[in-house]
């Protein structure tokens, strides 16, 4: 009657340690190196300026968290912000024309509160559609999201003709630039970001659907959850988050550019991976994505300071990428039985 | 591993395992098991779902390698390193899910990797359509060879595979389950050509759920039971009594397996009515099988046995009733009201829930918890307004059924996965049941349970029926349908071609509305 072999217990073993820690023990182990190998490394002033460097893809890693739960992937996130920035600038200025003169304050612009729902709100609907184009037309996100790539950055351009737009209020220039103090805006708002969508995944309705239906999708509709709706929600996440990424950006340069974000889509999809997530969905966490953020952050920053070539840099992190993917599955072989 | 094979003497054994352990995390999966294969005999090798089959199959295929014991194929020393090595040797095993590719066609999987080549090194089509149709005829199939294997039904994919097998010239072809998705002729023909197998000389290991045709087929059995060795059981007189085999698997008399029928009859109002009940056939799905109107009443109170062969409509009746397949017309009616379902949403929201058929790829979410698969159904109860999940409502509603339905397990946060068939099948009831449904449809709910948590099933579903829940029960399994069933109806084709209440019923009886060609008039 006993079947007692059908039950394996939690018991606590050093795989499974590893495998919930261990892009945080790579980094600690990362920051250790750099620590010793440059004193410039661990001051307040790097590590805040590392920080608000990983903030913009950062907060979009966050959104891509939700996407690739449900084994999504979104690859038009850069040419996104690159849109949504272009948006924020244009509304805040009130103009479409190139404007090179730095300093020059909106004289017939809605402000920057304006600014920043266009952006947020132009990002959310654009991931809607494509979310509605993945779910009703059964066309897979990653051709939905490289056709959505080039129309964004398409849009981009036409709107401002292929140059900047720059020079933006103060007020507005404080999201991107900004302290409290010492820390800097950016920083501030990925931290709050982050910790909201932990708890959305982690202890709501929506976040239990976003692991069930990347989990196994049948089994999720056989339960009655709205699948269509859900993967609808998560493009959406990704593409506010991209609004308001783009907000930021623009902040802190004092500048939309049409080429912002080239290239975006890859690094925030490592952070997502490096943090643990796997592109087959139903597992992964927002804390996984904020380490894995900060381990390229901290990786690129490392090798600055090294004076480390920038071609260098990309192959590191190219390895890194493989090596943790690589680590993960390994540690699956491991532990399965 | 050349290909000369050691001359085996047919009274010495192909294959011996001896004292074979396997462990995981220290856990033992296997322990101190020892077996023989002798050429020319079919040996079954049964006990329940975490027996150690599927370790001991993975170590004989090369997939795993043994911690502990040795084993011997021909004499010599066996340790594949991988399953190629091990087919190299000359063991084949057959699985449950095919393994061909379904966009190439019968030959080009047949000689998959190996194909013949011509002078010019380049594949020699005439000669491999030739070789490929001589080894298709050894086993009774006259297909073109050029035929996609995704035009194939499953059982000739799997007749395709052992033909494979023989063109490597296997000594032990393993079969695991290869009956569980085949029809009653099917399996038919695959005996016949296990024992025109065995009658050549190849040995073959028969691994199955499915007592009856283990009796009947078997040579010599090997029953497992909690890793251990539970017995050999030998073909004497007759084939090897189901009682005898029952006692090894699970060390108790096999009276106590079923749950009694409770004899009343339709005691309560009608609940769900279903009229006229079509579907519609996809276009991308031209053998699918399609509803060709279904009538039937099921009452509160009571379990309705669904009996039907693979491809009878019986699931395909509960999918359209859960809204998961459109309906092309008919109508349903819940309590007196007309209803559309039109989603499972939607029909969760009516009250109707649905444990379907397929628990791997349907119903569980297997990297996730045993709490997040217990409420995946139920997350609007136990969500407050602004979404957050009522976490302690949701532990001690589990750790109730937990209780109720003793789900064995660790914590409510162990994966499901590390979970046997029987408490994960147990899980998705208490999923339904946390909704507290007025219809409970169970498609095969003791598939890939193992005996002792079987009866705990039934046991739980009469429980159910007992509280007022209408439970309609589509199994393939014919003693479960008569021992838990009120009433039982029998589809085929797309119909219902009989109904009656259990005590009625008779296996022959149900067999015959199931699988036999009915007087002109109806369709084949």
């Amino acid at each position: 009657m006993t079947m007692t072999t059908g039950v394996r217990t939690g018991r606590i073993s050093p795989i499974r340690l590893l495998k919930q820690f261990g892009p945080l023990l790579f980094l600690f182990a990362l920051m250790l190196v750099f620590a010793l190998t440059n004193e410039a490394f661990l001051t307040q002033l790097n590590l805040f300026n590392v920080a608000r460097q990983i903030s913009i893809t950062g907060l979009i890693a966050l959104g891509m968290t939700f996407v690739i739960l449900t084994a999504g992937i979104d690859l038009s996130v850069g040419a996104l912000l690159a849109f949504c920035g272009m948006v924020a600038a244009v509304v805040a200025k009130g103009t479409t024309a190139n404007t090179l003169s730095l300093g020059t304050t909106e004289a017939s612009g809605w402000g920057w509160s304006a600014a920043l729902f266009a952006a947020v709100l132009v990002g959310t609907v654009a991931g809607a559609i494509q979310g509605g184009l993945i779910t009703l037309l059964k066309v897979p996100p990653f051709v939905v999201t490289l056709g959505g790539l080039t129309v964004f950055r398409g849009f981009t351009l036409m709107l401002s003709g292929g140059g900047p737009i720059s020079g933006f209020s103060a007020e507005m220039r404080w999201f991107g630039t900004g302290l409290v103090g010492p820390v800097p805006v950016p920083v501030i708002i990925f931290v709050f970001a982050a910790l909201l969508c932990h708890i959305v995944l982690r202890y709501t309705r929506f976040g239990r659907e976003v692991y069930a239906v990347g989990g196994n999708a049948e089994a999720a509709r056989l339960s009655g959850i709205r699948v269509d709706r859900v993967l609808v929600a998560v493009y959406m996440i990704v593409g506010f988050f991209c609004g308001l990424a783009a907000f930021v950006l623009a902040a802190r340069l004092n500048s939309a550019e049409a080429v912002a974000g080239i290239g975006y889509e890859l690094t925030v999809i490592s952070a997502v991976v490096i943090g643990g997530t796997s592109l087959f969905g139903g597992i992964g966490s927002i804390g996984g994505t904020v380490v894995g953020a900060a381990l390229i952050g901290v990786l690129v920053n490392g090798l600055q300071l090294n004076n480390v070539s920038s071609y260098t840099q990309q192959v590191t992190i190219g390895l890194i990428l493989i090596a943790a993917v690589a680590f993960d599955r390994w540690l699956k072989t491991r532990s399965s039985g | 591993m050349d290909g000369a094979s050691p001359a085996v003497h047919p009274t010495f054994p192909l294959l011996e395992v001896v004292g074979v352990s396997k462990q995981f995390a220290g856990v033992a999966a296997l322990d101190d098991v020892s077996l023989d294969v002798r050429p020319g005999e079919i040996l079954g090798l049964l006990g329940e779902n975490g027996a150690g089959k599927s370790t001991l199959l993975k170590i004989l295929s090369g997939a795993q390698p043994a911690s502990g014991g040795r084993i011997l194929l021909g004499g010599a020393p066996y340790q594949p390193a991988n399953p190629e090595a091990a087919r190299l040797a000359g063991i084949v095993t057959i699985y449950q899910e095919l393994s061909l590719i379904p966009t190439l066609s019968v030959a080009e999987n047949i000689f998959l990797g190996r194909a013949p080549v011509n002078g010019l090194r380049l594949v020699d089509w005439p000669r491999m359509r030739r070789e490929a149709r001589g080894i298709l005829s050894r086993v009774g199939l006259s297909l073109d060879p050029d035929t996609p294997v995704s035009a194939l039904s499953v059982a000739e994919q799997q007749l395709v595979e052992i033909a494979r097998a023989l063109s490597l010239q296997s000594r032990l072809i393993i079969m695991d389950e290869p009956t569980s998705a085949l029809t009653g002729s099917e399996v038919r023909r695959l005996f016949g050509i296990m024992h025109k197998l065995r009658d050549e000389g190849v040995a073959i290991m028969f691994v199955t759920h499915r007592l009856e045709e283990a009796s009947e087929m078997c040579d010599r059995m090997t029953v497992l039971r909690d890793g251990r060795l539970a017995g050999h059981l030998l073909r004497e007189d007759g084939p090897i009594p189901v009682p005898r085999i029952i006692e090894r698997m699970v060390g108790r008399a096999a009276s106590e397996l079923y749950a009694r029928p409770t004899g009343t009859v339709g005691s309560g109002p009608v609940r769900l009515s279903v009229r006229g009940l079509r579907t519609v056939r996809a276009a991308d799905a031209p053998h699918a099988i399609v509803l060709d109107g279904v009538d039937l009443d099921l009452r509160g109170g009571e379990i309705l046995g669904v009996a039907g062969l693979v491809g009878s409509g019986r699931t395909e009746l509960a999918r359209a009733i859960f809204g998961a397949d459109p309906i092309a017309a008919g109508t349903i009616t819940l309590d007196g009201k007309p209803v559309r379902p039109g989603s499972p949403a939607g029909a969760r929201d009516l009250g109707i829930g649905l444990v379907p058929e397929d628990r791997k790829q349907q119903a569980i979410f297997p990297m996730l918890s045993i709490r997040e698969n217990f409420t995946s159904a139920s997350l609007d109860l136990y969500s407050g307004p602004l979404g957050f999940l009522a976490s302690g409502r949701e532990l001690a509603d589990l750790a109730q059924y937990r209780n109720a339905m003793s789900i064995r397990m660790a914590s409510p946060d162990q994966s499901i996965d590390g979970l046997s068939g029987g408490n994960q099948q147990k899980v998705i009831l208490a999923r339904w049941l946390a909704r507290d449904p007025k219809v409970l449809i169970v498609d095969e709910p003791t598939r890939g349970v193992d005996v002792g948590a079987k009866a705990e099933v039934h046991q739980i579903l009469v429980q159910l029926a007992a509280r007022g829940i209408a439970v309609m029960m589509i199994s393939s399994e014919l003693p479960e349908v008569l021992s838990v069933s009120d009433r039982i109806i029998t589809m085929r084709h797309g119909r219902i071609t009989g109904e009656m209440p259990a005590v009625a019923a008779t296996e022959q009886r149900l067999m015959t509305l199931m699988a036999l060609e009915q007087p002109p008039g109806d369709r084949a």
